[in-house]
């Protein structure tokens, strides 16, 4: 009999069930949507925040001081210290190696244009699109990964060519302009673009690392490495200082990607190197991080909030709408238990359809969402599938109770004379 | 005595408008069933809360977010052409075109040595602006007086190993130095050693030749304030830091684009709620359209009649609802922010011309069903 009411409730009023239906479903799938995003949210915008580029920096641990003014490199290349090209690769060997989005090594050299040698200008050696191999795994990296702000007109050099890019504010004065033959330091290069960067690289030429060192005469030389890497919110733990931790404390420093224990992991793989986190991007970004975060899981709460009042007043109209049936249950001698707890079947039904088709739908929302703002994807954790199921059979059920409490409570004269 | 008020009502009803009838009906039935009013408005008031709120944030998070991303610091750098320095006064010049809509900070650079020898960058700047302007900059103690020097965490190793005063000196002419604090950044800066503007003008006479530039507003106009500057200063070359800008623009971008996503989800889910509980409302209220229809009223006065209903409700939803959307904004951006998000009043248009909008349609829903059946079958209770 108790079934058969239910289902005679759902053949019947086909109507109210599906716009009871609708509610739910619409109510779970923006949910679910919201949830998803929210959660995945910090990722995505944390890898946004890599193209205000790198975090850290790689130095020689025995190296003088920079003399770096307007962008001239003042320092003679017999002084200081170089770290060692080959090292490079073993970043990928690092414990948080998925992590590290990109690196670039910088070698400055100071080089003499024109035929004659006049003019002194810095050539910044780096990679751009440099495909390395570590084990058996191939890897690109370089500044184009790194420093995503770097504009060329015309064509990026190959990694392994003798071509160069000529810095904007230079080209303008050398009047030069891109697929131009320019002699440096008395060789012949190709300049394959004109490279603008904002910064003082407008005003340098920018090659190939393996041209850089050439020029420089040391093969295998890099000045600096800049490396973009993925990384959590500073903390009170980021903050101590490795040595004074204890074994278990240690593994947990080590084994969060902080900045700084991925600048330690650095300096393990890279000898005689010192890696510091560069200040101006690391710290922001945990600040400008958490705010946008926060801002999603209140925005978040809001929209739970505005769907379970959907579905609760969905619920209440479909109830209330049915008084009658509920004074006829009741004048036929039903008590007020059986009765409700047709009601509460029939919501749970609603429920638990509404939650899986607003489950799948709000997964596919959120997905759509990651597609076309984040152009990636936005993981829908599994263990979200019970969890919603869950919150939408409650929301049902609380928005059900008051309007079921209320039709049994109803003197069912009234209800059958049709007297609301 | 007793027969004029009699004649004068009947005399009030013959001449009185249909107006008066209407919103006599209008109160009456929001009177009589509190309970299912006060249901519609909540829903109302909450949907409308919800959407002030959303509208807000999507408007006022931009100017937030702006504000922490100066923290990156400048914006736009002047530098002069072919390392000369800047003219005198271009401070000031960028000062007054910035008009206080940001801020200006001057850096003079030079190479001096140490009594050992070394060569060491030295930079004379405004330390008070410093301060504000870079505020990544990890600092043990800021110079407070004249002769004392802030010591980049690289250049301190090579110039004051032993934590005591230091001579620096520069074609010919010696500074004496006492180290504040120190300076860590893990940049350029670390190498570097910091004196304020006044003793390093006094030492060496080298004007600055660097003007970094925090400027606050959106890409374009800090792009414009770039060429604007570019114009005034034909000596210098102005650049936007586009490391900063473009990275700026995409995050925020990006947020902004996902806030409208779901300010578009809330708004959505938030009309249904008010869609089904007033569709509840106009149903629950059959019997009165029946007698309406069966005491002779046209169809186009029930429909007004409920239409206005719904509009009332939907008018006095949105601007209750307003209020408290305002406060949820201004509470969200409190508690996210730190500065709370100000009432943006072009909202409340939007949200009451849609609220609006919203009621009449889902008035309109059931009405449509009503219309179909006949008034006997109803008022018989079918």
């Amino acid at each position: 009999m108790f079934v058969r009411l239910v289902y005679e409730s759902f053949r019947r009023q086909k109507r109210r069930k599906l716009l009871a239906g609708v509610a739910v479903t619409l109510g779970v799938g923006v949910a679910t949507a919201m949830i998803a995003v929210a959660t995945d949210i910090g990722d995505k915008i944390s890898r946004e925040l890599r193209t205000f580029g790198a975090n850290l920096m790689v130095i020689p641990q025995e190296d003088t001081l920079d003399l770096q003014i307007g962008g001239v490199d003042l320092r003679p290349p017999s002084d200081g210290a170089y770290l060692n090209e080959a090292d490079l690769p073993k970043i990928r060997g690092t414990f948080w190696h998925h992590n590290i989005v990109g690196f670039s090594p910088m070698l400055p050299v100071n080089v003499a244009l024109g035929p004659h040698g006049t003019g002194n200008v810095t050539l910044l050696g780096t990679y751009f699109s440099k495909t390395l191999t570590f084990g058996k795994e191939d890897f690109v990296t370089g500044v184009r990964i790194t420093h995503p702000w770097w504009k060329v007109q015309g064509a990026w050099p190959d990694d392994n060519s003798q071509d160069v890019l000529l810095g904007e504010s230079l080209a303008a004065k050398l009047g030069r302009k891109s697929g131009d033959e320019m002699a440096i330091s008395g060789t012949p290069h190709r300049v394959s673009g004109v490279l603008s960067t904002g910064g003082q690289e407008d005003n340098q030429i920018v090659a190939p690392l393996g041209l850089a060192q050439q020029m420089l005469g040391r093969p295998g030389a890099v000045r600096r490495l800049y490396v973009s890497a993925l990384t959590k919110p500073e903390d009170a733990l980021a903050r101590r200082d490795p040595k004074t931790m204890n074994a278990e404390l240690f593994d947990r420093w080590y084994c969060s990607p902080y900045v700084q224990s991925i600048a330690y992991q650095l300096q393990e793989v890279i000898p005689h190197s010192h890696a510091e986190q560069i200040r101006q991007v690391a710290q922001n970004e945990g600040t400008v991080l958490s705010r946008i975060k926060g801002l999603m899981l209140l925005i978040t709460l809001a929209a739970l909030l505005a769907s379970a009042l959907a579905v609760s007043a969905a619920m209440a109209t479909a109830i209330f709408e049915r008084r009658s049936e509920v004074g006829l249950m009741r004048a036929l001698g039903a008590g007020s238990f059986p009765v409700a707890a047709v009601f509460f079947a029939e919501a749970s039904l609603l429920a638990l359809i509404g939650g899986v088709v607003g489950f799948a739908g709000g997964a596919l929302l959120a997905r759509e969402i990651g597609r076309s703002i984040f152009d990636s994807q936005i993981k829908i954790e599994p263990v979200l599938f019970p969890i919603i199921l869950a919150i939408a059979v409650i929301v049902t059920f609380a928005g059900s109770a008051l309007a079921i409490r209320r039709a049994v409570k109803f003197d069912p004269v009234y209800a059958l004379r049709g007297e609301a | 005595m007793s027969s004029r008020p009699v004649s004068s009502l009947a005399g009030r009803r013959e001449n009185a408008a249909h107006t008066s009838m209407f919103l006599r009906m209008l109160v009456r039935a929001a009177v009589l069933r509190r309970g299912r009013a006060a249901s519609a408005l909540l829903a109302m008031v909450v949907a409308a809360a919800v959407a002030t709120a959303m509208l807000n944030l999507y408007v006022d998070v931009e100017a937030k977010l702006r504000k922490e991303f100066r923290n990156y610091g400048a914006n736009i750098v002047m530098v002069g052409k072919d390392g000369q320095g800047l003219p005198a006064g271009t401070l000031q010049l960028a000062e007054s075109i910035l008009a206080g809509r940001g801020m200006a900070v001057p850096f003079a650079y030079i190479v001096a040595r140490t009594p050992e020898g070394q060569s060491v960058v030295v930079s004379g700047t405004d330390f008070d602006q410093v301060k504000k302007l870079d505020r990544w900059w990890a600092v043990t103690a800021w110079p407070a007086t004249a002769g004392e020097a802030l010591l980049g965490k690289r250049a301190a190793a090579v110039v004051n190993q032993k934590g005591e005063a230091f001579d620096l000196s520069f074609q010919g002419r010696v500074i004496h130095l006492t180290p504040a604090g120190q300076l860590e950044t893990g940049a350029a800066e670390d190498s570097r050693v910091y004196v304020s503007m006044g003793d390093f003008q006094s030492w060496t006479g080298v004007p600055p030749s660097t003007i970094e530039i925090a400027a606050s507003g959106s890409g374009e106009e800090v792009t414009a304030l770039a060429q604007k500057l570019a114009q005034a200063v034909p000596s210098a070359e102005v650049r936007p830091v586009r490391q900063i800008m473009e990275g700026e623009a995409r995050v925020l971008g990006k947020t902004r684009s996902t806030l409208l996503a779901a300010a578009v989800l809330i708004i959505l889910t938030s009309a249904l709620c008010v869609l089904s509980t007033l569709m509840g409302w106009v149903f629950d209220r059959r019997r009165d359209f029946a007698i309406m229809k069966a005491l002779g009223a046209s169809e186009r006065l029930i429909s007004s009649f409920f239409a206005a209903e719904a509009a009332a409700l939907g008018a006095v939803g949105a601007v209750f609802g307003f209020v408290i959307g305002i406060g949820v904004a201004a509470w969200i951006g409190r508690a996210n922010f730190h500065a709370p998000v100000e009432a943006r009043f072009g909202v409340l248009p939007v949200i009451l011309l849609g609220s609006m909008a919203v009621a009449v349609l889902s008035a309109a829903l059931p009405m449509s069903l009503l219309r179909r059946v006949e008034p006997a079958m109803i008022l018989r209770g079918e």
